[in-house]
């Protein structure tokens, strides 16, 4: 028996929760509360009450160690058929489009009709650790047989084995944040602050455009009192930006916390299927998920940059599906910093990058800026990690299908110095 | 290394140094057969509307060097067309790098405003040149400039080059390379010397690349430039001439050790450590060129390289110097030279001296500046210029080149029977603050000798860490 040739997956639709500020509307909720709720909210737009669907896929970079099942638990805990399976996934930033990518190869493969690629992440309700010594002693304590032994072990905790170990936001094999890698690498492409208060703007801007016209009407639900992105500063202007101080690259440093993103919760779903099955209930695919591509970069030598996967990315898929940058209608570039989309783009143009390190015998060239992120992106709507690629997925795929067809590129860049990218097309 | 260089560079000599604002001389990095010609990053930048950006970027490329230039559209393209992956640069970006070089095409400068082209370029980065690190600026011979206000331009990337060379420290040193237009493709060996250790006590030098002969085969051996060439070193027996004699067989040639009878013993051990042979004779004998033109010719049916080091001093203040100490300078330092140079050029296509034959002649910064008591000795040594100036275009004719180095405080045996405050004020009153080694003056000898010096013809190089002496 042959299997069958792959056939299309493309892109129904896609429901979040606002996305909100650390430790403000969303504190007291987990990582399980918000992807339930993004998932009952598909649910709800989609009819797919008591559905089984082939598979729910998603993630959270944040995550507690007894969120182990952390997606099948929302599933059940959600209106979707208990016999709907579910796994996590997990690769930082690139979590929710790297979900997107299996469902729709699953789908394109025959395996499944419909699935759900999602993720969700709370940097207020984290997982806070044990200090590593008193997890030391207690697993020692544990080891013992008696309640002596046990005793002796324990009278070892100090005070100061209380303070717990919190998550810390730096690559592991340079100590360094991401922020202060981007620093570097926003440095070395010349990249200014106006520039980056610029696109940071404009983020602002477009997002609050697209709330202002319902653009998200169909795509965000509102949740524990928030209707809308809780980051959105729609009277956001250079003057007030340029006012900012530098957080990253030091005092000379141009990256600040309004032209980065800033820490943030909420959830985010998207539902990929078959033509058929999309038909078969009366559905309208917005865009089909046609290819995509992972990325990764040795950033430890510092040779590159941590957040210039993508950059490889792009054009390795350009590549195969014979396309050029200049080819598609819109850009999606997932702004973990402003620094981190205008670098990109720096090197994209840059003879020595695309010659040198991406084997091309030109330069990829400069995309037109009108383009890029129209509907806004992290920078205004914040960046709960894993969150992000089902925001992504399911707002491009709608602007795609409202301006009647057209070709759309995401690019997100993730920790560990990897990227994910992924061509939609209407 | 001197002991004072020793002894600053200890824990409490560096101190102590600082504290009292002594001279800190760095030991300086020489030449290793076999190692990179540089070793850490090269940042390459220009005025736009250079001419060079390609040419600078070819050699980075072959000397497999680590590149980083400015985001200007044209260097980049230029390094991406040499396969140069070079990484970008931003003022702003590089507050923690070190570089190996700074590399700076300034052809583009056409009028005195633009100068600031360089402030803008050296000026955040001076400090960050590594120890022994390297400066080197290319511009256009002022007498090739088109307009005045170019002319004016290029001609004051010298006192920018000089002041800079003053001012860079820890060892690292600063030269301005004028290469004539038509000469792009040509500047591979000058280049290449001075990125590299082999340059190590030239400092705030001005050298002339011209554009004729300065080809270099595709399958040139940079390691091996002078194999199967035969080099005439004359006064090779000690010092200097021994160092130059060794360094050009390290090049691959077989040289001629020439001195006189009374070290011949000196001489062959000399020639026999390095596979050569020994030619002993007094060169201010009647019958020295044409004994030794007939020498060349029969044992080795010509010569490529010539290196007229033979040299005495006969110190004496001017009113107390008999005639016999002025007519043995003289005539071993300068008349000999003549003599020799003529018998072996004389004959046109049948000369002894090869098709595109080297002549390197030892000036001295004595022969720039003047010296007390070495009236003789300096009036010598700046004829010895002259002897460049006035053979250099008849020799361009024939494919072959003419130049000089001109030593400074070198460590010779000479120089440590100098009293000792006088030897310490020469080796400290130069930029580099320290003594140069005979290696240096033969390293330098060599790039001229090299065939890929071709377009170097009618220099006078100082080998003297930029010796506050002379201009």
């Amino acid at each position: 028996m042959t299997p069958a040739a792959p056939r299309r997956a493309v892109v129904l639709g896609g429901n979040r929760i606002p996305f909100a500020r650390s430790d403000s509307a969303y504190k007291k909720a987990s990582n399980q509360d918000m992807l339930t709720a993004a998932l009952d909210g598909l649910v709800e737009r989609f009819d797919l009450a008591g559905e089984r669907l082939g598979d729910v896929v998603a993630g959270a970079v944040l995550k507690h160690s007894r969120d182990f099942n952390l997606t099948r638990e929302c599933v059940l805990g959600s209106r979707l058929a208990a016999e709907t399976p579910a796994y996590d996934i997990q690769q930082a930033c690139g979590t929710g489009l790297e979900a997107a990518i299996l469902v729709a190869n699953k789908i394109a493969l025959g395996q499944i009709e419909a699935g759900v690629a999602g993720g969700v992440d709370t940097t207020s309700d984290a997982p806070l650790a044990l200090n590593e010594e008193l997890r030391s002693i207690l697993l020692d304590a544990n080891r013992e047989r008696s309640t002596q032994g046990r005793l002796k072990q324990l009278l070892r905790v100090r005070p100061q084995h209380l303070a717990p170990a919190i998550p810390r936001n730096e690559e592991p094999r340079t100590g360094l944040s991401m922020g202060e890698h981007q620093a570097r690498t926003a440095a070395e492409w010349g990249i200014t602050r106006e520039a980056q208060d610029e696109l940071t703007l404009r983020s602002h801007q477009n997002l609050a455009a697209a709330y202002e016209r319902g653009f998200q009407d169909d795509l965000v639900s509102p949740y524990l009192g928030l209707e809308r992105d809780q980051n959105l500063r729609p009277d956001s202007s250079l003057e007030k930006l340029a006012k900012l101080k530098p957080v990253f690259g030091g005092p000379d440093g141009t990256m600040t916390a309004g032209n980065s993103t800033p820490l943030s919760d909420g959830a985010a779903v998207a539902l990929l299927a078959s033509e058929e099955w999309a038909k078969e209930r009366g559905l309208t695919p917005l865009a089909t998920f046609v290819d995509a591509e992972t990325a990764a970069v040795d950033y430890v030598n510092g040779r590159e940059g941590l957040l210039m996967a993508p950059a490889y990315a792009v054009p390795r898929l350009l590549e195969r599906n014979g396309l050029s940058l200049q080819d598609f209608d819109l850009y999606e570039i997932h702004e973990a910093f402003a620094s981190q989309v205008l670098s990109t783009l720096a090197a994209w143009e840059d003879p020595v990058f695309c010659t040198q390190r991406l084997g091309r015998s030109e330069p990829l060239g400069a995309i037109d800026r009108s383009k890029l992120n129209v509907n806004g992106s992290s920078l205004a709507a914040g960046h709960p990690f894993a969150a992000t690629g089902g925001r992504i997925v399911a707002a491009l795929a709608k602007a795609l299908h409202e301006r009647g067809g057209g070709r759309g590129l995401i690019s997100i860049c993730a920790a560990g110095g990897q990227g994910v990218v992924a061509i939609l097309e209407a | 290394m001197d002991r004072y260089t020793q002894l600053v560079n200890t824990p409490v000599g560096k101190r102590v140094a600082k504290q009292v604002g002594l001279p800190k001389p760095v030991p300086l990095k020489r030449h290793v057969p076999g190692k990179p010609v540089i070793d850490g990053k090269v940042l390459v930048g220009g005025a736009p509307g250079g001419r060079l950006a390609g040419p600078i970027a070819r050699v980075l490329a072959e000397i497999g060097a680590d590149v980083a230039t400015p985001l200007r559209p044209d260097l980049r393209a230029a390094a991406a067309e040499a396969g140069l992956d070079a990484s970008p640069w931003t003022p702003k970006a590089s507050v923690d790098h070190r570089y190996a070089a700074l590399v700076f095409d300034a052809t583009g400068i056409a009028e005195s405003a633009q100068l600031e082209e360089l402030h803008a370029f050296f000026g955040p980065t001076i400090r960050q040149v590594k120890a022994c690190g390297r400066a080197i600026v290319l511009g256009t011979p002022p007498e090739s400039a088109r307009k005045p206000g170019e002319r004016v331009a290029q001609r004051a990337l010298e006192g920018f080059t000089r002041a800079m060379g003053k001012e860079i420290g820890r060892g690292a040193t600063v030269q301005l390379i004028y290469v004539e237009p038509g000469a792009e493709d040509d500047i591979a060996g000058t280049l290449r010397f001075f990125l590299s250790p082999r340059s190590a006590f030239v400092s705030a030098q001005v050298v002339r690349v011209g554009a004729e002969g300065g080809k270099v085969p595709s399958d040139f051996d940079w390691e091996q430039p002078l194999a199967g060439k035969v080099a005439l070193v004359t006064g090779a027996s000690r010092g200097i001439g021994a160092a130059i004699a060794a360094t050009l067989a390290r090049d691959g040639a077989h040289v001629v050790g020439l001195d006189v009878p009374a070290l011949e013993e000196d001489l062959k051990a000399v020639a026999a450590g390095i596979g050569g042979s020994a030619l002993a004779l007094d060169i201010t004998a009647e019958d020295a060129p044409s004994a030794i033109a007939s020498y060349l010719r029969r044992e080795h049916r010509g010569v490529d390289v010539v290196v007229h080091n033979a040299g005495i001093t006969r110190d004496r203040t001017l009113g107390r110097m008999d005639a016999d100490r002025w007519n043995a300078v003289i005539a071993v330092n300068l008349s000999s030279i003549e003599r020799i140079t003529d018998a072996l050029i004389s004959g046109g296509s049948r000369a002894v001296l090869n098709e595109g034959g080297r002549i390197v002649c030892v000036s001295s910064i004595s022969g720039i500046a003047g010296n007390a008591g070495q009236t003789n000795y300096a009036t010598s040594k700046a004829g010895v210029i002259g002897i460049v100036d006035a053979y250099a275009p008849a020799l361009a004719e024939r494919g072959a080149t003419i130049n000089a180095v001109a030593p400074g405080f070198i460590e010779t045996q000479m120089t440590a029977k100098v009293p000792l405050a006088i030897r310490e004020a020469g080796r400290r009153m130069s930029s580099l603050s320290q003594g140069g080694l005979p290696v240096d003056v033969a390293e330098a000898i060599a790039w001229f000798a090299s065939p890929a010096s071709g377009g170097v013809n009618g220099n006078v190089v100082r080998v003297c860490g930029q010796s506050l002496l002379g201009a």
